[in-house]
């Protein structure tokens, strides 16, 4: 057994890179371990939660965030290299109460049980709405292709997605 | 707003939380704790030699290592066997950390705590552990032949062995006109919630107190196994399940070695310690499930009747058997599905490997089962040339020979007596939703396109709602909001929104005003746990009867206040009022909210509102004590249920294949659902659990297995390598119900959670060996294993 009777807060450490973000239109500046990754980042250190991690290899979706308005795994993107960028999370979707229609339409269509993959494909089916060309059914399970939902069995999400599409478009729920 | 709450497809009351990163899950708490990190055995088999933390103690950030022999008291014994069972004769739990050997990679040994994870892992990377190896068993065949032992002194390998039969067995066979054989084999796969698990804890020197975090499916029993363990006095011990992002089935299990160390370590140090497991722990270091070998032995009629029917299981159970023998147990009984075979005999040898534990996962035994089943249904059709729905049918149980007592012990250690249901009605629906009868028209258009296409059926019944009971607790405030709480935990169920539903109908108030809190034993300490489909049935019943007696009370007072019969009095919209009177009619109504304040006799008024219950506040019958002898105060109360045994909900799936001719790739054109979960609380909940069940039966069928190599290492454990469902996978699932009550409970309903995994290698291997023209007999399977299936069947 090891165990120390005083912790003492850390006075070296290992080096930190000095990062500045903007983080849902927020710019915040902090010093980073080199190895940070960014949902740790935005999690331990900015305590924005929202974000999730799951599979820690950039597989499952689940961490998904907006760097510059591209969906990037934030638990393997480097801290580091969000500098200068603009990151937009599951926090920074809906304008203060209201919800954004993706989170409206999720509720409607009940595409979310367990919600934690929830941040994840919401920051997907953004990116992918924030395109120019609206897409249809068949480009929204393409697109949602690396997210992994173990609840829902997918169709609700799908679903619900293309409702703000056809929204979009000024299609038959328009 | 509307009171008529029971049956109504309203928008869940979790979401907006949810969907705004607003969810607390494990993860999400405890900012400020120290993270703990474990050094887990790499090893399948071995004796742990020598642990050397020498390179590890300069470690900046550091706070503490610790091994077996550090755990002092009941902390160091091994952990509960939460299931004992006469037939489980060697029973074996694991150590919180490895006590001399280590039993399957993942297996912990030493915990790192320190000031962020980050560092933690830095130490774990420097503590050398030397292990002597011992040779490992790996698989069904190897634990079976016993050349190996797991355990020393487990003869065989044999943890438990039990046979349940029903009439002469041999004599059926031996009569009956033909008999076929068939050797099955279901490889494992896993829950994988998509949130770990995961542990906080924090110990309060001043007050003497533990509470403790945990992504959990059973709080109150968590609490009692920490209370035990750690020598504290129950209520001295708070546990909470926060959001859990997931569960099926793998977080029942309790403790976990982590449950166990991670609070131990937080009170030895007087600091908050987290540990959040990572997706390659949770892959070792979880549980497992289905991995089986079957055999049938099936006598049966020119007509298809089965007259015996003999089962034997071998079920792999991985290094230890913390769960007992649920798993095969629920496998060997709930095979039997809708059908009533004349003699029927189930044994079950019940095997260590060393790999991962086996739990239940989500299906618990019954996809097992129900493969076994179903697949002797389809080889006697198809031995007869008799359509496999017509077999089938002639094998159910008729809706009047419900209740139907198969005459063997069901997982709750009581009878296994059908409720009711109507599988005929069932099987007809189906056939018309997935156009059964017009299915050889579509094969041949297909075959004339030089495509293949197959259909698949496969029929189940499932045991939920299983005892002993669950609590509920309603209140209602005097604001008027209703709080309502039950001791079982939430993992994606919705049970905020179905349980405010129930309460709220009982009540008659709008469902909007109903929160209910869940997992938490500091809201409701009676409870047993979310599994085996029995959430819904079991609280659901017991917040209904606890929203009754509140009904009762606050007509009661009601009735006092107004000077009415509490008989002429109901509850709309939150306001008792005289039956049928507006709703705004002088001295005819009051608010619920009213009625709280004056349930709760005060001495002190606190604001405008708490006036009326005070001393001089009202008209009061001075003749008679404020709160009534047997009376309480305040408008609230507890109600419980537990059921004489389980509720039986069933199902049937049809499913229609392609297989390509060439690359053998499976595409599932059509998936058709016909369930009866009886009363449904909420139909697009229920509806989400099938659907989801659905998708976790289609990855058991097609993708997920755990690929073991002989070592005794895990080769996929990632998601990079255990191919699970994507959206591009799951097909779009058309349903249809039907709502038979259930008789044993008020509120006639039966669970759900389950039922869409059940059928799915059954429906699947049915569908392919329709399309492929020869039987499938283990799953899952691949596009690589079709094609190696149609070359052996070449060369045959």
């Amino acid at each position: 057994m090891t165990e120390s009777v005083s912790e003492s807060v850390a006075t070296s450490g290992p080096p930190r890179v000095p990062v500045t973000v903007g983080v849902n239109g927020v710019s915040v500046s902090r010093q980073v371990e080199p190895r940070s990754v960014l949902v740790d980042f935005l999690r331990e250190d900015l305590g924005l939660t929202g974000t999730k991690v799951s599979c820690e290899l950039q597989v499952c979706g689940v961490c998904t965030v907006l760097v510059d308005g591209r969906p990037v795994s934030a638990c393997t993107f480097l801290t580091a290299d969000a500098d200068g960028a603009d990151v937009t999370t599951v926090e920074g979707l809906s304008d203060g109460q209201t919800l954004h229609p993706l989170q409206e339409s999720f509720v409607d269509h009940f595409a979310l049980q367990c919600g934690f993959c929830t941040p994840g494909f919401l920051m997907m089916s953004k990116a992918l709405l924030d395109g120019d060309e609206v897409p249809d059914r068949e480009a929204i399970v393409e697109h949602l292709e690396g997210n992994i939902c173990r609840c829902t069995g997918y169709e609700p999400i799908v679903e619900a997605v293309e409702h703000v599409a056809e929204k979009l478009r000024g299609g038959p729920h328009g | 707003m509307t009171t008529a709450a029971f049956g109504e497809p309203i928008a869940r009351l979790e979401d907006p939380r949810l969907l705004t990163g607003q969810g607390r899950f494990l993860d999400d708490i405890g900012h400020q704790a120290l993270a703990a990190a474990f050094v887990r055995s790499p090893h399948a088999h071995a004796r742990i030699v020598d642990i050397d933390v020498s390179a590890a103690v300069d470690v900046e950030g550091l706070v503490a290592v610790y091994t077996h022999e550090d755990l002092d008291g009941r902390v160091g014994e091994p952990l509960p066997l939460l299931i004992p069972h006469a037939a489980l004769t060697h029973g074996r739990t694991a150590y919180a950390l490895a006590k001399d050997e280590v039993n399957h990679v993942g297996e912990p040994i030493v915990m790192v705590v320190a000031t962020d994870r980050y560092v933690a892992e830095d130490v774990c990377d420097r503590i050398v552990v030397t292990y002597d190896f011992l040779p490992p068993v790996v698989g069904i065949e190897a634990a079976r032949s016993a050349e190996l032992l797991v355990h020393d002194d487990v003869p065989g390998n044999v943890s438990a062995h039990l046979v349940q039969s029903r009439g002469d067995v041999e004599a059926a066979l031996a009569g009956a006109p033909h008999v076929l054989e068939l050797d099955l084999d279901i490889e494992r796969s896993a829950s994988t919630p998509l949130e770990g698990k995961g542990v906080h804890a924090r110990w309060d020197a001043d007050d003497a107190s533990l509470r403790v975090y945990t992504s959990t499916q059973a709080s109150t029993s968590v609490r009692a196994a920490l209370a035990a363990r750690l020598e504290l006095p129950l209520d001295r011990v708070e546990v909470i399940a926060p959001d859990v992002g997931g569960g099926f089935g793998v977080k029942i299990v309790h403790p976990w070695p982590e449950e166990v160390v991670v609070p131990w370590a937080a009170i030895r140090l007087g600091r908050e310690v987290k540990w959040t497991e990572d997706r390659r722990e949770h892959f070792v270091g979880a549980t497992h499930e289905r991995g089986q070998l079957q055999h049938v032995e099936v006598g049966f009629d020119d007509d298809g009747r089965l007259l015996g029917l003999d089962v034997t299981v071998w079920h792999d159970n991985g290094a230890y058997t913390p769960y007992g023998i649920i798993v095969p147990i629920v496998t060997t009984t709930q095979l039997l599905g809708p059908y009533k075979p004349e003699a029927y005999r189930a044994e079950f040898f019940s095997l260590y490997t060393n790999t991962v534990t086996v739990t239940p996962y989500r299906g618990a035994g019954r996809p097992q089962g129900c493969f076994a089943m179903e697949r002797t249904m389809d080889a006697v059709a198809a031995y007869l040339g008799l359509d496999r729905t017509v077999v089938r049918e002639r094998n159910f149980i008729r809706p009047d020979e419900m209740p139907y007592d198969h005459g063997l012990i069901f997982q709750d250690g009581r009878p296994l007596i059908y409720d009711s249901g109507d599988y005929p009605a069932t099987l007809e629906k189906l056939k018309k939703l997935v156009g059964w009868d017009e299915f050889e028209a579509f094969r041949a258009e297909a075959r004339a396109a030089g495509r293949r296409v197959g259909i698949g059926i496969a029929c189940y019944v499932e045991g939920t709602g299983v005892g002993p009971y669950e609590g509920g607790w309603v209140k209602v405030e005097t604001d008027g909001t209703v709080v309502a709480a039950t001791g079982l935990t939430t993992q994606g169920q919705g049970h905020k929104t179905a349980f405010a539903q129930v309460v709220a109908s009982e009540l008659g108030v709008p469902v909007e005003r109903v929160q209910v809190t869940t997992g938490d034993t500091r809201r409701f300490g009676y409870a047993v746990g979310t599994f085996a489909s029995r959430a819904a049935v079991m609280s659901g019943n017991a917040l209904a009867s606890a929203a009754r007696k509140v009904r009762d009370k606050a007509l009661r007072i009601a009735g006092e206040a107004l000077e009415a019969d509490p008989r002429d009095l109901e509850i709309v919209d939150g306001v008792v009022r005289v039956v049928g009177s507006p709703p705004s009619a002088p001295g005819s109504s009051i608010p619920l909210a009213t009625v709280a304040v004056l349930a709760n006799p005060l001495r002190y008024a606190f604001d405008r509102e708490a006036e009326r219950a005070t001393q001089f506040g009202g008209p009061v019958d001075y003749s008679k004590p404020p709160v009534a002898e047997g009376d309480s105060p305040g408008l609230e109360d507890t109600g419980y249920y537990s059921p004489p045994r389980s509720t039986f909900a069933n199902g049937m799936h049809a499913a229609i294949v392609e297989t390509d001719p060439d690359t053998a790739e499976i595409t599932i054109l059509r998936y058709c659902v016909v369930h009866d979960c009886g009363r449904l609380i909420n139909p697009r909940i229920v509806e989400g659990q099938i659907h989801g069940g659905v998708a976790q039966g289609v990855g058991g069928a097609l993708y997920e297995r755990m690929v073991y190599d002989d070592a005794g290492q895990l080769l996929n454990a990632s998601f990079m390598d255990f191919l699970m469902p994507y959206a591009t996978e799951v097909p779009v699932v058309e349903t249809d119900h039907l709502e038979t009550p259930s008789p044993l409970n008020p509120l006639g309903i039966k669970g759900a959670g389950e039922a869409g995994v059940i059928p799915g290698s059954a429906v699947l291997a049915s569908a392919i060996s329709d399309a492929e023209g020869f039987a499938i007999t283990r799953m899952p399977i691949s596009p690589s294993d079709l094609f190696s299936l149609r070359l052996a069947q070449e060369s045959r």
